[in-house]
């Protein structure tokens, strides 16, 4: 029963990310030396006061398995530690971030699946000849091509050479920002009817949207021509055209929908190469999201907030892969029926 | 007169070069049931698929195809995409080997059974649904109107294939092409599968073009066979002279290699 | 049924090995099945040899020749790598062909001597992750039971987090280095081996090679060594020669991060980073981008080809 299908996938999920928050604790404790003296800022360390808080908060005096049980429950309150870069506890700074990757992940994810469906089955419709070899050189250069140094190339061209988009940022800087309500700025602008604003914020996303829909469709359409290469193949999809069925018909309703369920499961396979991209593209696009936040941290080796950054973007991966198993089961009858 | 469908040296050419098919001639007489018998390999399925426009990409064929099941004789092999599409389902029709892989596991039977119609026979979703009720009950499935809201995944082997013949059927096709639709089957739903087709035969006046590696199910069902060997036909007749006075050296040990002659007595003979 | 599929495997295709002296079978009968499977393996080597038919394939390899030579030659080809000079930010010319960087060293020098770090890395990289993850997956496919489940929830782990994100973590927690890098890397890339080698395992494991030789009384070590370690070949080839291009990827996307390699070391990625900050020398950046595209794109076509060739279906969909 679908509802049975559901449970198992929610308690593997939990068990899941209880192992991830397992792989973050030991980390921290696999810093070589004193892990306070690699969290804490160099000015907090010479105050005992704050030293022996941070020792209470994270139960340093206690065993490893207690203080594992003392990181859970800080957790679970929302306490990723305190970033010692901006000095402001890591979640915040995640929370003021994530809309900014928002805005391109997610036409970015977008764009990626239509592209990528539509690309894949042409590939595999076409296949062995020109246009799929085409497709499969293309997506090759797109795997193995670093995805910081593709959009420093877009960069360079769109703005440097032609002019024709803005050098970063989310708005033209004489541009006041709209009121922050969704935390997109796109939106937040159409919703106050600004629409010149509206215009400003979308040519500033696309130059990121584009490098981030590149690598990600590269992936996408491998995965797609394969899949429907052997949906093509089935006997079901003869039986669809020996009944007389027109091609588009046959593409569509047999092949496409047989061929969804396997992009479905790598959606989120998807997904997990844009939140790479964000954290190498955001940074040369001068983006202020979520990307840039883990570029700056690593950088500058602001462990709390890497390690608050890895974490949450596991458990946003952990949940989104739980998504893409729900949609799976409940798109494939086998599944939700059986 | 001159039969339904008559192949004229028929040959296939894969993409590669290699020829599967060599030389063929066939006939199908209307309302008559002709078996084609060959071990794996032997070219059977590559024909059927020329009849059904359905080859491997960038095959090529020799010979002719004549159809007269639409008024007009038409080479088949000559039609182009657009053409295909009027012909299949609506006068020439198929059923595979295995109906698991057959049907489609995403779409519901009454989507299956319903989508050619109105199409072709441009219904509308009532009719194609009450007409897809009528099919079912035809072919034997228990409470239609249940089934047609069913997916595969949910009925048994036989069933399944009985699914598989009523969507065949629903454009009223003339030839229905059978590319041994019993193999995948236990014998006694494989009984089921070949009765219902000879009722079908008798009662509708269909034509059947019966592809089966299996001599048994040959006789109980044919009045004609061809033995297809390497891409050639070997030796043809009436299926009682063939496989009781064979006289090709392959159609003898074809029939020798069965297991048991004996079985033939259970099957109900051709009719 | 075993009967009738022993038939139809010829026997010229498997010519029958004599009983090597001192083998546990000396039965003919018996020899001669276990000749037989060893045939996927000969067909998959005579597969092998047929990518040199597409030219892409040559021209990849050609290119990673270029690169090995390149890199083996770069101290007598080129100058210093990092010797600074006050000609700071030259565009290309006759003396500095990619120009030069933001402390007057030669681009050309720099990314010619990348070409030393970052293929000996990752080969590094992929040896690493190929021991461990290959050990623990013939582990976990052999074994199975409790052994195997424990041993693949520990991938989930790893998979649970997007690659580049852990390795960013574990490489930040060591501290920047080339060791640290490399260990990151190896980290995250392990489980992907793990995953491809249990499943070639189970898939010999589940057909009647081993079924076959078991009942012929071959100890459970002894199949592994003679049906399971040979049968695992292909897939790991194709993976590893993929992954070898995804271990400088990732290398480069470290050193970008500020964790891989410390300055002066000639990194590609670290020298992107340092081309990145002003779009106006681009030479500093675009020719280690050309070097990271041109290295990873040559083993992304051979491993594909090699993938066509001997398994479609292993590799595909674990990435």
């Amino acid at each position: 029963m679908l509802l049975g299908f559901l449970l198992r996938r929610a308690v593997v999920t939990v068990v899941l990310l209880v192992g991830v928050t397992l792989v973050s604790f030991l980390l921290i404790q696999a810093v070589p030396g004193d892990t306070m003296t690699a969290t804490l800022s160099e000015q907090a360390l010479q105050d005992p006061e704050v030293v022996a808080a941070y020792r209470a908060r994270w139960g340093l005096d206690e065993p490893l398995h207690v203080q594992y049980l003392v990181y859970m429950r800080n957790l679970l309150q929302g306490d990723l530690g305190v970033s010692q870069q901006t000095g402001r506890p890591v979640l915040d700074d995640l929370l003021t971030y994530v809309p900014a990757t928002l805005e391109i992940a997610l036409p970015a994810m977008l764009l990626s699946l239509v592209l990528g469906l539509a690309i894949g089955l042409y590939a595999a419709v076409r296949h062995d000849r020109f246009g799929d070899h085409a497709v499969r050189a293309g997506t090759l250069v797109g795997l193995s091509t670093p995805p910081f140094w593709l959009a420093l190339v877009v960069l360079y061209v769109f703005f440097y050479l032609l002019g024709l988009s803005p050098s970063g940022g989310r708005l033209s800087t004489w541009i006041v920002p709209p009121e922050k309500v969704t935390g997109s700025v796109v939106v937040d602008a159409a919703l106050e009817g600004r629409w010149d604003v509206v215009w400003d914020a979308v040519q500033h996303t696309a130059l990121p949207v584009l490098v981030l829909t590149v690598l990600t469709v590269a992936m996408l359409v491998r995965f797609v021509r394969s899949a429907m290469l052997e949906v093509l193949d089935a006997d079901y999809v003869r039986a669809a055209r020996a009944k007389g069925l027109p091609t588009s018909r046959v593409l569509t309703a047999h092949v496409l929908r047989a061929g969804l369920v396997p992009v479905i499961t790598v959606s989120g396979l998807a997904f997990a190469g844009l939140l790479s991209g964000t954290v190498l593209v955001e940074q040369i696009f001068s983006w202020p999201g979520v990307g840039q936040y883990a570029f700056r941290s690593a950088s500058a080796l602001d462990l709390p907030a890497v390690l608050g950054v890895s974490l949450f973007v596991a458990i946003v991966y952990t949940a989104v892969n739980l998504l893409v198993d729900l949609a799976y089961g409940l798109i494939d009858p086998r599944i939700r029926l059986s | 007169m001159s039969a339904l469908l008559s192949l004229d040296r028929l040959s296939v050419t894969l993409h590669g070069g290699q020829r599967v098919v060599e030389d063929i001639s066939l006939e199908v007489p209307e309302g008559e049931i002709v078996g084609v018998a060959g071990e794996s390999g032997s070219g059977k399925s590559m024909t059927a698929s020329a009849l059904l426009g359905l080859l491997p990409d960038r095959s090529s064929t020799g010979g002719h195809a004549w159809w007269r099941g639409g008024g007009d004789e038409i080479d088949l092999l000559t039609l182009d995409q657009r053409a295909w599409n009027r012909v299949r389902g609506t006068q020439v029709a198929m059923v595979f080997q295995d109906a698991t892989a057959s049907l489609h596991p995403m779409l519901t039977v009454g989507t299956q059974v319903t989508e050619h119609m109105r199409v072709h026979l441009r219904m509308s979703r009532r009719q194609a649904r009450d007409r897809a009720v009528e099919l079912l009950d035809r072919v034997r499935i228990p409470d239609p109107e249940h089934a047609l809201r069913s997916y595969p995944h949910q009925f048994s082997g036989g069933m399944r294939q009985r699914v598989a013949i009523a969507a065949a059927l629903a454009c009223q096709p003339r030839l229905l092409v059978a590319d041994e639709p019993t193999t995948a089957l236990d014998v006694t739903v494989q009984a089921g599968i070949l009765r219902l087709l000879e009722e079908l035969r008798a009662e509708t006046g269909l034509s059947v073009l019966f592809i089966t590696h299996d001599l048994a199910v040959l006789a109980a069902l044919t009045t004609r066979a061809y033995v297809f060997r390497e891409g050639r036909v070997v030796e043809s007749g009436a299926t009682e002279q063939l496989l009781f006075h064979p006289e090709h050296e392959y159609t003898r040990t074809l029939v020798a290699a069965r297991p048991q002659a004996d079985d033939w007595d259970e099957w109900e003979g051709p009719a | 049924m075993s009967d009738t599929a022993r038939e139809t495997v010829p026997d010229d295709v498997t010519p029958a090995e004599p009983a090597t002296p001192g083998s546990p079978v000396a039965d003919p009968a018996a020899d001669r099945l276990l000749a037989r499977r060893r045939w996927p393996q000969r067909l998959r080597l005579a597969r092998v040899h047929s990518i040199w038919r597409q030219p892409a394939v040559v021209v990849a390899v050609g290119i990673l020749a270029v690169w090995v030579v390149l890199a083996l030659l770069a101290p007598v080809l080129t100058a210093d790598p990092i010797a600074q000079s006050p000609d700071l930010y030259r565009p290309p010319s006759a003396a500095h062909w990619f120009g030069t960087d933001e402390l007057g060293r030669d681009v050309f020098a720099r990314v010619v001597h990348g070409a030393r770090l970052s293929l000996p890395l990752a080969v590094v990289i992929v040896g690493c992750s190929l021991a461990i993850g290959g050990l623990v997956g013939l582990l976990a496919g052999y074994l199975g039971r409790a052994a195997d489940e424990i041993l693949m929830r520990l991938t989930d782990l790893v998979f649970a987090f997007p690659q580049i994100i852990l390795a960013m973590a574990v490489a930040a927690v060591f501290g920047p280095s080339t060791r640290n890098a490399v260990l990151a890397l190896v980290v995250v890339s392990w489980p992907i081996y793990a995953r491809v080698i249990r499943s070639a395992v189970l898939s010999i494991r589940s057909s009647d090679f081993l079924a076959s030789s078991r009942l012929l009384g071959v100890g459970p070590w002894q199949a592994l060594r003679r049906d399971v370690v040979p049968n695992s070949v292909g897939p790991a080839v194709v993976l590893a020669t993929l992954e070898l291009g995804n271990a400088v990827l990732m290398l480069a996307a470290l050193s970008f991060l500020g964790l891989g390699p410390r300055p002066p070391a000639p990194e590609w990625g670290a020298m992107i980073a340092a081309g990145s900050r002003d779009l106006s020398i681009w030479w500093v950046s675009v020719f280690p981008g050309l070097a990271i595209l041109t290295v990873v794109l040559a083993f992304n076509i051979v491993g594909d080809a090699l993938r066509d060739r001997l398994d479609p279906r292993y590799a595909r969909g674990l990435r």
